[in-house]
């Protein structure tokens, strides 16, 4: 009878531990879709293609852009309104949030994972938090003496030594801060005259190259973050909107420049055409023709395929061209207003929000087929963990 | 105006603009375009800012997509309280 009990014990034991074991789970097939207008999340399932559940009470998610933990277990939202919210996507609730600032237009975590970096605009500057409390570690006022004002801060990306580096829009600098030695007093390089109005930028795949877009004029700012001391070179000196200064209806981003091989394909200013750069010389080599002005150009994980979404009116459209041969394969329209697209962590599948249709749709890369569709209110921004693990995402 | 058009254009406004000057048109890489922002700002100036651009800035002239009295009724509103 002992024995029994013992045994029934033990059945009821592994029961128990079995119905643990079904409720764990990994983060690397998680992530969210940000709806923009009702200031919430919808936390989702790209192996089961579904949508688990909503999270609310995010702010103004105009313009918002989040990262992840390097566990992938937290995203941190950026929230237009200055808000950055910490979300656990295991529990799919909110840990904490702050009001960091007035207005803020996105941010970035450092290498080692510790810190959160928020780039505002109002007031000026570059905030850093302790990704684990969201307390402050330090304020970066991008204060310039020069306009005796500070200015908005974009193009904020991390890089290799848990460095951020940012572009000031009034003052047209680059700042690099380095927080390897003393997260509190990180040690601060201004690049000065890097050109007009840099508005966004990128860091190359492997951490080394920071690009920011001139806005106020033609060409890039290059930076080698692996040899400060040579400064900020130009490149690219016939890309940007020319003399006639072409009329930008959404302004490109950069954050994903797409990179193939040594080349890069970046979105023309004001231009139907998506830019092709030999990373080796910073050169132009060559246009490929779009149907309007590409916001997004994005390369599926092998490069082999470049997905680009367009800036009004012609953002209900959708083009796939072929990286080896440069030639469109597909144009789709799946809306108005399409607004981000978000490979898979291996790219077999992409998801694209489609703002005015309240949808987001699931495409098979190979070949084109919608694979479903699900709702969403007014959805923009899709962002997948595989972001955790590279630099400048 | 018809009213379907009048929600477009309000529509128009608070997304696309919105991009640049925030949903909440509080201002972003643009500037606010909140009643008290704009109430006292030359209504000619804002109608023409509407329809052809600033130079020198990154505000894009959409008089290719707006009309004349379009851009009048955004500006009117804007300077009452953009409708949500």
């Amino acid at each position: 009878m002992k024995a029994m009990n013992w045994l029934a014990g033990a059945c009821l034991a592994v029961a128990a531990l079995s119905v643990q074991a079904d409720g764990l789970r990994g983060t690397g097939d998680l992530g969210i879709v940000v709806e923009r207008a009702r200031g919430s999340l919808q936390l989702v399932d790209t192996s089961k293609k579904s949508v688990l559940s909503r999270i609310e009470g995010l702010g103004d998610l105009s313009h918002a852009s989040a990262v992840f933990s390097r566990d992938a277990r937290y995203a941190y939202v950026f929230g237009r309104d200055g808000g950055l919210t910490k979300v656990d996507l295991l529990t799919g609730k909110i840990v904490k949030r702050v009001i960091q600032s007035g207005n803020s237009i996105g941010g970035a975590i450092s290498q080692d994972g510790r810190f959160i970096a928020a780039a505002n605009y109002t007031p000026g500057g570059v905030k850093i938090f302790d990704a684990e409390t969201l307390e402050l570690v330090v304020d970066i006022p991008a204060w310039s003496d020069e306009l005796q004002a500070a200015s908005k801060v974009v193009g904020l990306e991390d890089a290799v030594g848990n460095v951020f580096a940012f572009s000031l829009f009034e003052a047209g600098e680059i700042w690099v801060a380095d927080l390897s030695e003393n997260p509190k007093r990180p040690k601060i390089t201004k690049f000065k005259n890097i050109g007009r109005e840099p508005y966004d930028a990128l860091v190359s795949p492997d951490g080394r190259w920071y690009i920011a877009g001139l806005f106020g004029e033609d060409g890039v700012a290059v930076l080698d973050l692996w040899n400060l001391e040579k400064g900020v070179k130009r490149a690219l000196p016939d890309y940007g909107r020319g003399q006639e200064k072409l009329p930008v209806y959404k302004m490109p981003h950069l954050e994903t420049w797409a990179v193939s091989g040594n080349l890069a394909f970046i979105p023309g200013v004001g231009r139907h055409e998506v830019v092709i750069v030999n990373m080796e010389t910073w050169e132009k080599v060559g246009v490929i023709p779009v149907a309007g002005q590409p916001v997004f150009v994005m390369a599926r994980p092998d490069g082999r395929q470049l997905w680009v979404n367009f800036a009004f009116p012609h953002y209900d459209t959708v083009q796939v061209i072929d990286v080896p041969t440069r030639k469109i394969v597909h144009t789709m329209k799946p809306g108005r207003a399409v607004l981000h697209m978000e490979f898979t962590p291996r790219g077999e599948h992409v998801w694209v929000s489609v703002r005015d249709a309240n949808r987001v749709d699931v495409y098979e890369t190979r070949n084109f087929t919608k694979l479903t569709e699900m709702p969403a209110e007014n959805p923009s921004g899709i962002f997948f963990t595989w972001r955790a693990h590279r630099f400048g995402l | 105006m018809p009213a379907s058009r009048q929600q477009e254009l309000t529509h128009f406004v608070r997304q696309e603009c919105g991009f640049c000057h925030g949903l909440r048109l509080t201002g972003g890489l643009g500037t606010p375009l909140t009643r008290e922002a704009l109430k006292d700002k030359d209504f000619d100036g804002l109608v023409a800012t509407i329809l052809h651009g600033r130079p020198g800035t990154a505000m894009p002239g959409w008089q290719p997509h707006l009309t004349e009295k379009e851009a009048e009724w955004i500006v009117r509103n804007l300077q009452k309280g953009f409708p949500e």
